[in-house]
């Protein structure tokens, strides 16, 4: 097993409706799917996003797309339209998530440092 | 054309402007290029509606898109060599004052005759203001009438049934309010082929195109370049998307040859998932729409179809946008740079934390960003190594009074020559507070009227 930044395996958009933010996540290949469902757990995110989420998150699967959808209640400063953050639509929530470290079977990350990806030291995870 | 002679062939549908204030040569390329049915413009976020409202209080013929003359200048040649018909939510808070201006618009193009519809009833302030104790903020259950503040908007957002009443009386120009934004797409869909409002898969697999092309280029590489992770060709040139819909509800989503950008299965991924929640039960005035067995095939270069998708009886109820003006918002932006600049900025905050007690500055939050460092994602932010270059210390506090918030900004300005060395010049403003709230109102709330006019 080799550790990886999400990044390598998937990418993501994130969204708002008034104080809930949701955060699509997509593998970019459809073996990567597995990995993410398992190890991208509510639980995982939540303590990823800190205080960022005062509320609940719930995980939506679609294995028809390869894509986790990640629904975060009071994550967005109040709503929106009250917000004190210069990202009150909580846009760049997809970078963060895109930080969490993931756990990589070695035939995935032989592929992955062939295309010159590069894996976290592992004094860093 | 009839609606049975529209059932052999494909419909298609160009995506104009997602957002009040988009771009205006790429609807203008399309409709050029793209040999459009219709084209529309989306352009009313939340909190758009409620700001051209208070815009309209200044001026009662204003309260429409800002950029509606630019971009039917652009378009309306094309669209009238085309026969393009356009519908769009640009009437925001005005749409009879909307069409009014179209009409000039179309007389001094010389691109008449056009029949321009003006859609009203969104507008539901004197019945939530009626029901205020009654009606429940979907955001904490508690009644419309517990917020503090001055309610100065309420709109509904209608669905497509309004916009295809309009389209069946002839408009070649459909201006709303507020409605669903894919309802925008869909009303096309639903009067060139006589799909039945009822039949719910049929409309849900309507709604799966509209919700692709809904957000414009968000779709055809827009918000979605990540260098040598997600590479989008010409990005400057970035081309809009159009829908190529076939009568049994299959879908290709598509963009003009020539164009920048691309459309793949992961833009179109990325796009279907943005901001719905439940995928199995997106909710819209329309149909509640279930996502999970839709399939995303690349049927050539950026083309994408749809397959799959289906729909759920509409709600019973209306989502309502409730405008609120509930205080004021203070920021200001300063910059240190050099050796020890983390340090100076440490001290800035501590400084103005510390004059803003002495000033006794009433304040309900406070918030201390510092750019380039955590000012996105605060502590769960990936620790880095040493001290930046520079660091731009940011401070934004909410206030019920407008006083409160004047002097927070003013406290960050007097940091030149009053707080740590070596700094730029602040930046700051003050602004009021438009909050939105929701809640649901019946249907039979609503009364919606067409307006035509015929330049």
């Amino acid at each position: 097993m080799k550790t990886f930044y999400l990044r390598e395996l998937a990418h993501a958009r994130s969204g708002d409706k008034g104080d809930t933010n949701n955060v699509g996540l997509i593998a970019y290949e459809p073996h990567y799917y597995p990995l993410l469902a398992q190890q991208v757990t509510v639980e995982r995110v939540k303590a990823h996003f800190g205080n960022i989420v005062k509320g609940a998150v719930t995980r939506y699967e679609m294995p028809r797309v390869h894509a986790l959808n990640f629904v975060l209640e009071g994550a967005l400063g109040g709503g929106v339209t009250r917000s004190l953050s210069i990202d009150p639509h909580g846009k760049s929530y997809s970078a963060l998530i895109l930080t969490l470290p993931i756990e990589v079977p070695e035939d995935i990350a032989a592929k992955l440092i062939r295309r010159g990806r590069v894996a976290i030291p592992a004094a860093k995870t | 054309m009839s609606a049975s002679e529209r059932q052999g062939r494909v419909l298609r549908i160009g995506a104009g402007a997602s957002y009040a204030g988009d771009r205006v040569e790429p609807a203008t390329e399309l409709a050029k290029h793209a040999q459009l049915d219709y084209l529309v413009y989306e352009t009313l976020a939340e909190r758009t509606i409620a700001l051209a409202q208070l815009e309209r209080l200044k001026n009662p013929d204003g309260g429409y898109n800002e950029l509606l003359a630019d971009r039917f200048y652009g378009a309306l040649p094309y669209c009238r060599q085309q026969g393009t018909r356009i519908v769009t939510n640009m009437g925001a808070a005005n749409p009879r004052g909307a069409a009014k201006r179209t009409v000039e618009i179309i007389r001094e193009l010389k691109v008449g005759p056009m029949k321009v519809a003006a859609v009203l009833g969104d507008d539901v302030l004197d019945y939530c203001l009626a029901h205020r104790d009654t009606l429940k903020l979907m955001e904490n259950g508690k009644p419309l009438s517990s917020l503090e503040g001055k309610i100065v908007s309420a709109n509904a957002y209608l669905g497509a049934d309004v916009m295809v009443d309009a389209l069946a009386r002839g408009a070649d120009i459909v201006l709303t309010g507020r409605v669903g934004d894919c309802s925008l797409f869909l009303a096309p869909m639903i009067h060139e082929f006589g799909w039945a409002m009822d039949d719910w898969d049929i409309i849900g697999k309507g709604q799966v195109g509209a919700d692709m092309v809904e957000c414009g280029a968000n779709v055809s590489g827009g918000f979605f370049a990540d260098p040598g992770y997600k590479d989008v060709p010409d990005l400057g040139n970035l081309g809009y998307p159009y829908l190529e819909v076939a009568s049994d509800g299959t879908i290709v989503v598509t963009k003009v040859p020539g164009t920048g950008g691309l459309i793949n299965r992961a833009t179109c991924t990325e796009q279907m998932i943005y901001e719905i929640h439940d995928p199995a039960n997106y909710i819209t005035p329309d149909v509640v729409v279930d996502f999970t067995d839709v399939t995303l095939e690349e049927v050539g270069k950026d083309r994408v179809m749809m397959k799959g998708g289906r729909g759920k009886p509409r709600p019973e109820q209306l989502k309502v946008s409730v405008g609120i003006l509930e205080g004021w918002i203070g920021e200001a932006m300063i910059t240190y740079a050099g050796l020890g600049c983390l340090n100076r900025a440490k001290l800035a905050e501590e400084v103005v934390r510390k004059r803003l007690q002495i000033g006794g500055v009433n304040l309900q939050e406070l918030r201390v960003d510092y750019l380039g460092m955590n000012a996105l994602h605060g502590d769960a932010s990936l620790p880095r190594q040493g001290e930046p270059y520079e660091v731009c210390l940011r401070f934004a506090g909410r206030a019920r009074e407008r006083r409160d918030a004047i002097k927070l900004a003013n406290e960050v300005e007097t940091l030149v020559g009053k707080g740590p060395a070596s700094s730029s010049i602040p930046t700051k403003n003050v602004r009021e507070v438009l909050a939105i709230y929701s809640v649901l109102i019946p249907r039979s709330a609503i009364r919606h009227e067409v307006v035509m006019e015929v330049a």
